[in-house]
């Protein structure tokens, strides 16, 4: 299989779907003619012309809102934004109208939109450009939300969510673009839902979406070659819709949970797996639910600090031995 | 192909006799051009380090542009308020901050005037009337209002200065804020620092207008200007007539500042000489250079010699490098303060902030 990287299966994606489907398009700021702020859509101007990738002004809540409207009437828009944080002068597109017009009218409209773009710190930009917004999205019932870790889960759920019938919000992450991995050729769909054991283990499961699930499978070989003891990681690639059924099942195996999230920790991603674990696999569990989370203060510029306020493997290493 | 306006003499000769201008003293003269340098310097010593790695995240240089900082900067009457985006390095320097507390915050050390914790977009200095310093586009033009409302409010003889971008316009909250401006009636004044480009994107390519962009804010019934950015005296007749009635009598205006940036929007942006000409760049830097043209004015006025325009530099150059020193012997932030300045209540040590949990994590258990 050919080793490409994250940002290209993304781009790859993007054409493939493009091809296939008239009624895609790209819209966002810089994505056409500078070939995207990420070079995520390198390329696919020239190819598919100024009518299928489309350069906006700095307006999120305009091209937001027109991708939803354009949803409304039976296209397919992939919003892009160059960062996450950006949504947030948008959020009302996003939450009231993306999120809430199917359910308003009684089911008479679709919104299949997909909106991306790097949700991430650990960059030194700072706090307003540092946002992991997964968690509030994912608190919008009408609205799913997808974060893959590698290139393979990059591309295709991306294809998966564009053909999607509702509006997916899709996690990217500016650390993760250049990494590389195995790619197949052409056309392939991940279902929204469904987790991926990334590591097989018997003592202790980590649960995690995003980097949060390279930083896992790292600490996960630390504590396999240091102290014995065999992790499991659960790559939930999807956190809306969620793949419960795979948590409870290695839970069942290992009988320890350690989540990791580079969500801040007040209603973080793994703030609600945990309550679901502590209501439905109270039984499996031989010791207590921990987190692993990105320490709870607005994003820090200064670059070793910040090192530190997003989840690394000897964090985890050291939750997860008070387990034993 | 960006638009940039070439002043005639006689316009700029008008300029140089409005009486804000005649008023000016030679030593202030100076003082602007001093600045200008102090900012050029002290940029490209923060390009040298930031190249060598020293700094996180973005760099968002200002030179080119220098004028329209400083020129604004020189018309404040200590009760004027100031605030822009993220390309802020210059409108800091020009207000009074040190060379070593902005270095020390790019290279995220404790004793940056952020304390590392916002880094370049994010330099701020509530004691000299500076709020920033913001990194989302236009989210600082509410705030620019926000200052302006605070002035009236409290019958303060002092105007607000709010900056932003050409590719600023276009967010909706400029048109809220316009609006607002003119209805309430705020001593504000919004000055569009026109560098013709929002990242990649030209300025033909991401506003619609007719003819400029500053006329947006006829619809509101606002009065409006385009202004060359390059030039002190030009920028400052202008600005200080916008001033006066935003201080006098609570009229806001916004004006357009024609200038330019050499760099890219910022060092990340290697694509800058393929979205515009090099060409261009150098008609620019011949024609426009705002420390150039205020040095040959200053000179043609004789108040400026070669030896002090060189000792200017020299100074300039050496504080320079001097705030680089600073950078690098500054320690690193302790990791107990990621948890500090958060919140008002828990740093005081106050009632309020001792009561109920405000953090859900901590160092040691983490
Ligand atoms: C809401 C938001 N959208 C996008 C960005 C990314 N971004 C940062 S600066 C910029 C271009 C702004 O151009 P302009 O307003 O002309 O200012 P200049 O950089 O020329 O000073 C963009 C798109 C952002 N910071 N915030
Ligand atoms: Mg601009």
């Amino acid at each position: 299989m050919p080793l490409i990287t994250y940002r290209t299966a993304l781009n790859q994606a993007f054409a493939e779907e493009l091809s296939r489907d008239e009624s895609v398009f790209l819209m966002g700021e810089e994505v056409a003619q500078y070939n995207g702020a990420y070079k995520v859509t390198e390329g696919l101007w020239e190819r598919f012309g100024s009518k299928r990738i489309i350069d906006t002004p700095i307006s999120e809540a305009a091209f937001l809102g027109l991708g939803v409207g354009a949803a409304m009437m039976g296209l397919r828009p992939v919003i892009e934004l160059m960062f996450w944080s950006f949504a947030y002068v948008g959020f009302d597109q996003i939450i009231n109208n993306a999120g809430c017009i199917r359910y308003m009218s009684g089911g008479l409209i679709n919104i299949p939109m997909v909106i991306r773009g790097p949700a991430n710190g650990g960059t030194s930009v700072g706090a307003t450009h540092s946002h992991t917004p997964e968690n509030l999205l994912a608190s919008t019932p009408g609205l799913k939300v997808v974060a893959p870790a590698t290139p393979y889960d990059a591309k295709g759920l991306m294809i998966a969510s564009i053909r999607d019938q509702d509006t997916v919000c899709f996690m990217e992450n500016t650390l993760l673009y250049g990494n590389i991995g195995e790619v197949p050729e052409g056309s392939y769909s991940i279902p929204l839902g469904v987790a991926d054991i990334k590591r097989e283990g018997t003592d202790v499961s980590f649960i995690a979406h995003g980097r949060a699930v390279l930083t896992a499978l790292e600490a996960a070989e630390m504590l396999q070659e240091e102290y014995g003891i065999s992790a499991e990681v659960v790559d939930l690639r999807s956190i809306r819709p969620l793949d419960e059924e795979a948590i409870f099942t290695s839970i069942a195996k290992t009988h320890r949970v350690v989540l990791i999230d580079e969500n801040k920790p007040f209603c973080g991603v793994s703030a609600q797996i945990a309550s679901m674990i502590a209501e439905q696999a109270f039984d499996e569990l031989d010791a207590p639910i921990l987190r692993v989370t990105a320490l709870d203060a607005p994003a820090i510029y200064s670059m070793p600090l910040e090192k530190l306020q997003l989840p690394t493997a000897e964090r985890i290493i050291q939750k997860t031995l008070t387990l034993f | 192909m960006t638009r940039i306006m070439t002043p005639t003499t006689t316009d700029l000769d008008q300029a140089a006799r409005a009486p804000i201008n005649e008023a000016w003293s030679e030593e202030a003269k100076i003082h602007a051009l001093r600045e200008m340098l102090r900012i050029r310097r002290f940029e490209q010593q923060a390009l040298k380090f930031y190249n060598q790695g020293k700094m996180g995240g973005f760099l968002h240089l200002y030179i080119g542009q220098e004028s329209v900082a400083v020129g604004a900067a020189s018309l404040m009457n200590g009760h004027d308020e100031i605030i822009t985006a993220y390309r802020d390095h210059g409108h800091a320097l020009a207000v009074g901050m040190s060379m070593e507390e902005c270095m020390a915050e790019l290279f995220g050390k404790a004793t940056g005037c952020s304390k590392g914790k916002g880094g370049s977009m994010h330099f701020f200095a509530p004691d000299k009337h500076y709020w920033g310093g913001h990194g989302i586009v236009a989210g600082q033009v509410p705030l620019g209002l926000g200052l302006a409302f605070a002035l009236k409010y409290r019958a303060i003889p002092g105007c607000a200065l709010c900056f932003l971008g050409d590719g600023a316009i276009n967010q909706g909250v400029f048109a809220e804020s316009l609006n607002l401006a003119a209805l309430c009636e705020l001593p504000i004044v919004f000055l569009i620092e026109n560098n013709g480009y929002s990242m990649g994107t030209s300025l033909e390519r991401s506003s619609s207008m007719a003819t400029c962009l500053a006329e947006r804010a006829a619809g509101f019934n606002m009065d409006w200007d385009v202004v060359d950015g390059s030039h002190l005296y030009a920028l400052r007749a202008k600005l200080h007539d916008a001033m006066e009635k935003a201080r006098s009598a609570s009229r806001p205006s916004l004006l357009e500042m024609t200038t330019y940036r050499y760099y890219g929007h910022s060092i990340a942006d290697a694509n800058h000489k393929k979205y515009r000409t090099p060409e261009e760049i150098e008609a620019y830097k011949k024609n426009h250079d705002p420390i150039s043209s205020w040095q040959e004015q200053l000179m043609q006025e004789g108040i400026l010699s070669q030896a002090l325009l060189e000792s200017l530099d020299e100074a300039a150059k050496l504080e320079a490098a001097g705030s680089v020193d600073f950078a690098e012997a500054s320690p690193w932030p302790e990791p107990s303060t990621l948890f500090r300045d958060v919140y008002a209540e828990v740093d005081q040590g106050s009632e309020a902030g001792r009561l109920g949990r405000h953090f859900f994590s901590d160092l040691n258990a983490a």
